[in-house]
């Protein structure tokens, strides 16, 4: 991945109102084809940073490149390789969905009536794009959103909280069309969301955000790995703690229940050598940490608010 | 520019907004001619006749009685006096100053629109542009095109013009063509009298002439437009400072009513005469009519006009381009 080109670079970016520091030298890059996950709670700074990307706000100090243009100084042209949805796609509700894309069409020198039939056709409106938006449901209104945001050919689409309000059939819908973006069109995408499971499920790399800064990027793989956690329903508690201590790290333990690190090569002998000693295992089970658990973990302590 | 103002005039349209202001402004007229309908029939009965110069004299001769009365305040008696002074000279000269005919209903229906109706329909057009993209939230939507941003203000503000414009159009042909119907479509050539200048009490009558009344009709416009340009730039402006559409209304149409009751009680507090909404009745100054507060005039009501409309337009370019959109 590393030797892909950058496609957007963002460098010690800060955002102050009045005194309160909202965001607080944030730094990264997103590289070409790559899927770039913003986790953080409600909050934490991913809309103001979202929409600082895109030049809603101007950022107190610190630089926002797009394919080498510097936002601040060439908005034009660092835009214009930019697609966006800053939280939910607002559309004009009284202008069909065609009409909302031809509003968008107009504002970008060189958008054909093809290019229209063609996003239209990219997320499955063709049915309902001559009716007015206010009778889409909420599914659809993403979609158009998507549509608008796919309209000038960016390399580079900022989505934030893409599934919000989405069903579980919408919400896969939309993971697979961004996968699909990334990997076929080599569009950059940067998803903004509070959950990680969806983010866990399309995002290649990861940067998690509390109280508007970084506190790690890493590899979603990486990033998993280090965090999943084997819970062993024991009884007697006792015995099995100091079996399952030998081999493995215990990080709590409660009503019956040890925590584990998930370490796959050892739990089918910790669970022979448990079985022998007469200790009941009643359940084995690998789960991926909450948020608030790997909240908890990285910033030592520190809850969500 | 032509792309944007095509998109601002796209959702002017569907938004219906257009047709709400023709169906008032209809509904207005039709008020106002079935009302001067009945105020002729019903004049008619009490003298018996049709003659315009015994109603006039009527007037003359009531307004004189009420100079003649004790407990009417000095402001009032001079303004009365003026009057007088006006309805004689149109006496001598033989000149019906109300002739009915359309051109006459439409000349006194923008006479009488222009504080109020005219800046209010201004008002519900022009609040919305900017604030309601805002509140809906599609604001995002248009900043983040490559299109700098003073130029989506400015095709807004080309579509308040094209809007101002058109209300002022739809004004003067509704208020034609719907009283026309009622008492007929002539009487343009109508002389009317204009030129009246005011010193102290005195109604000086050296500059006083006589134009017919299309041309009288078509300075009337033009000064419409005047103020309704100046009222949607400042519209705009709160537009673009508010989120909320009806707190933008709410402004304007506490400035507005507050304007009307001000220019009828502000002859003392001079300083008065700096506030828009006390200078938007210059159709008077042509008409001959009494400025509220001494000291101004057509040229100062039109300055005091266009520095607030400027201003209003300064303000809010700088504000919408330099604004953090959340």
């Amino acid at each position: 991945m590393t030797d892909l080109p950058s496609t957007l670079v963002v460098k010690n970016l800060c955002k102050k109102i009045g005194r309160k520091e909202i965001i607080k030298n944030l730094s990264f890059e997103l590289k070409e084809g790559e899927v770039f996950g913003f986790l953080g709670p409600n909050g934490s700074g991913k809309t103001t940073t979202v929409r600082m990307l895109v030049g809603l706000i101007k950022p107190t100090s610190g630089e926002v490149h797009i394919y080498g243009h510097h936002l601040q100084k060439d908005f034009i042209k660092a835009i214009d390789n930019i697609g966006c949805i800053v939280e939910n796609p607002e559309l004009y509700p009284y202008l069909t969905g065609w009409e909302n894309l031809q509003q968008f069409a107009r504002m970008v020198p060189g958008i054909k009536k093809a290019r229209l039939k063609e996003v239209v056709d990219l997320v499955g409106l063709q049915n309902r794009i001559h009716d007015t938006v206010k009778t889409y449901s909420l599914g659809m209104r993403q979609r158009l959103g998507i549509a608008q945001a796919l309209l000038g050919k960016p390399k580079v689409l900022i989505l934030d909280e893409p599934t919000n309000g989405l069903d579980p059939g919408g919400i896969r819908e939309m993971r697979e069309f961004i996968r699909t973006l990334a990997e076929r069109d080599k569009i950059s995408i940067l998803v903004s969301s509070h959950l990680l499971s969806e983010i866990q499920l399309m995002c290649d790399r990861v940067a998690i955000i509390s109280k508007g800064q970084i506190i790690k990027i890493d590899s979603v793989e990486h990033l998993l790995a280090a965090q999943e956690r084997v819970w062993w329903t024991l009884d007697p508690v006792a015995e099995g703690k100091q079996i399952i201590s030998k081999t493995m790290t215990i990080f709590s333990e409660k009503e019956g229940v040890i925590v584990t690190n998930y370490d796959e090569k050892n739990i089918a002998s910790v669970n022979e050598t448990l079985v022998r000693k007469g200790v009941r295992v009643h359940g084995i089970e690998v789960k991926l940490p909450t948020l608030e658990d790997l909240f908890i973990e990285l910033t030592g302590g520190e809850t969500i608010d | 520019m032509i792309n944007l103002v095509h998109n601002e005039m796209i959702k002017l349209v569907r938004k219906k907004r257009l047709y709400v202001i023709i169906a008032i402004i209809a509904v207005l007229v039709f008020l106002f001619t079935y009302a001067q309908m009945k105020q002729v029939e019903s004049m008619q009965e009490r003298l018996g006749t049709m003659d315009w110069r015994t109603e006039l004299q009527q007037e003359i001769t009531n307004t004189q009685n009420r100079l003649n009365s004790s407990g009417i305040s000095d402001e009032w008696r001079g303004y009365l006096q003026i009057q007088v002074s006006q309805q004689q000279y149109y006496l001598e000269q033989d000149i019906n100053p109300s002739a009915p005919g359309a051109p006459t209903f439409m000349r006194v229906f923008i006479e009488n629109s222009i504080d109020l109706v005219l800046p209010l329909l201004v008002v519900v057009v022009v609040a919305d542009l900017v604030s309601s993209e805002s509140s809906v939230g599609t604001i995002k939507m248009l900043l983040t095109r490559p299109v700098k941003r003073w130029r989506i203000l400015f095709s807004k503000l080309l579509t308040m013009i094209l809007s101002v414009s058109f209300i002022v159009l739809s004004l003067g042909f509704l208020s034609y063509a719907i009283s026309g119907a009622v008492f007929g479509y002539s009487g343009w050539n109508l002389p009317i009298l204009t030129g009246f200048a005011i010193e102290g009490e005195e109604l000086v009558t050296t500059n006083v002439r006589l134009i017919e009344q299309w041309q009288y009709i078509l300075m009337e416009l033009g000064l419409t437009w005047f103020v309704g340009i100046t009222v949607g730039a400042i519209t705009l402006m709160l537009s673009v400072i508010m989120r909320s559409t009806a707190a933008v209304m709410g402004v304007m149409l506490a400035a507005l009513i507050s304007g009307a009751i001000l220019s009828n009680m502000v002859s003392s507090w001079e300083s008065a005469k700096y506030f828009f909404m006390v200078n938007l009745r210059v159709t008077n100054y042509i008409s001959g009519m009494g400025a509220p507060i001494d000291g101004m005039s057509l040229g100062f009501s039109l300055s005091v006009l266009a520095i607030w409309g400027l201003a209003a337009l300064v303000i809010a370019f700088i504000t919408f381009t330099r604004k953090d959109v959340y």
